[in-house]
């Protein structure tokens, strides 16, 4: 079956690695926070300009000077620092942030991603995400296999506008974990009980496929 | 020390033309100078330019001017949230500069610190970089970006003092100290106004030479954008 929003969440969890800094994207990534493995510690860094940003509050201790930059009320934990977009942005892009995790609209198997635009329809901006995939030495994507149509998200290339080129290095659907390698897809592991002809079907471009594929283990 | 305190909020946007520049510190309605910006949608001026991370929301912040048909132009990173904004900018009504977000804090820091443009690697090979000169450094495609100024800019702080150095508080930091920097003339609204000396130098966020008026403001309503709790 399919995993849900929190099953990507809790796969992702598992890319983790100890003592790192990690930018979580609006969305499902967000959910990565709630599954970090106990023997691993990561501090979370928000672009709005917290390193050491804790959980949700509990109802009442809510400040409103203390958002994540999805403008959700957050807590800060012992050791964070507050600074400003220029310095927050100058640990993006200087290479300081070691993992972004982020949502998805598309991406294409040369690592390009589309996330910030729908010509027409839907225009929000990039916010922080160009900056993000601009400079990240390790980005993974987290996003459903298709889109609401049905459609691959898996593609080709991508047919909206990009937010970065060639820069995705994994990804984690409800169906798949996929690698983003020099030659294109390849495809690391399923989700359970989900079959690689299942997933084949749900790709719009080409997958590399080497011997057995493992079902994931959550 | 230079007092730059003032009484009125109408002493402290005083000088406020249509077709101006105006820059606005905050992240979404955290750190937003609530006292000039509903005073400025008081204000028969428009056609401004607005430089700000977002956009308010319908009712609120730079929703305010926005429903007045204050603001011509928007330079931002993320507008979502804002049917009016929505409405206006697909009308063709409103014109949109949308930048990466590391890319406008840059730009407006950088025009606070005389650096006239610098080149970033955000959004090259995407619409972003259309129009923009491109180069190389170490085997990494840049875009050229330039500085933003502004005529005005209006930010807030959680303390400051009679000289206009500025004390902020957690996220509410955000673009504020970067806009302060940029200002012909920055307007700084405080929560709390206190006399020189009463501050410690090393904890200071903005040194006053970038605040040229600063004003205990009214109210802040602090409005949360997104509650978020859990049990």
């Amino acid at each position: 079956m399919a995993l849900d929003k929190n099953g990507i969440a809790k796969r992702i969890a598992q890319e983790l690695q100890n003592n790192t800094y990690v930018n979580l994207g609006i969305g499902i990534p967000t959910l990565v926070a709630n599954y970090i493995p106990k023997d691993v510690n990561v501090i979370f860094q928000s672009e709005n300009g917290i390193l050491g940003m804790g959980p949700f509050p509990k109802k009442g201790q809510e400040d409103p000077d203390l958002i994540n930059a999805g403008k959700q009320t957050i807590t800060s934990e012992l050791g964070a620092v507050i600074f400003d977009s220029a310095i927050s942005f100058a640990m993006i892009r200087g290479g300081h942030v070691q993992l972004t995790v982020l949502g998805a609209m598309e991406v294409s198997q040369n690592g390009d991603i589309a996330n910030w635009k729908i010509p027409g329809k839907m225009v929000k901006g990039m916010g922080g995400a160009m900056d993000l995939v601009a400079s990240s030495e390790n980005i993974i994507v987290a996003m459903t296999h298709t889109n609401r149509k049905g459609m691959s998200k898996l593609l080709k290339k991508c047919t909206l506008p990009i937010t970065g080129i060639n820069c995705v290095k994994k990804i984690v659907t409800d169906l798949a974990v996929i690698n983003v390698t020099k030659k294109g897809f390849e495809l690391l592991e399923r989700a359970p009980g989900v079959t690689v002809d299942e997933i084949i079907n749900s790709t719009d471009a080409e997958l590399i496929i080497n011997g057995e594929i493992a079902e994931m283990s959550l | 020390m230079i007092n730059k305190e003032v009484k009125t909020i109408k002493e402290a946007i005083k000088g406020v033309e249509s077709g101006m520049t105006f820059m606005f510190g905050g992240f979404g309605l955290c750190g937003i100078a609530e006292n000039s910006i509903l005073e400025l949608s008081k204000l028969n001026i428009n056609n401004l330019t607005c430089v700000s991370n977002n956009a308010g929301i319908d009712d609120f912040g730079l929703g305010l001017l926005l429903k007045r048909r204050q603001i011509k132009k928007m330079i931002s990173s993320y507008v979502g949230e804002n049917e009016e904004f929505e409405r206006q900018m697909l009308s063709g009504e409103l014109e949109v500069e949308l930048i990466p977000q590391g890319t406008l804090a840059e730009r407006c820091r950088a025009g606070g610190a005389g650096i006239p443009a610098f080149y970033t690697p955000a959004g090259h090979g995407t619409e972003v970089a259309i129009g923009k000169e491109e180069r190389i450094f170490n085997n990494k495609p840049h875009i050229l970006e330039n500085a933003l100024v502004a005529d005005f800019s209006f930010v807030k702080a959680w303390k400051g003092d009679t000289a206009g150095n500025l004390i902020f508080k957690g996220t509410a930091r955000n673009f504020n100290p970067l806009m302060a920097m940029a200002g012909k003339i920055t307007v700084a609204e405080v929560e709390e106004l206190v006399p020189i000396g009463e501050l410690d130098p090393n904890q200071i966020h903005t040194p006053g030479i970038f605040v040229q008026r600063i004003i205990k403001g009214n109210n802040f309503e602090k409005r949360i954008e997104n509650l978020t709790t859990i049990n």
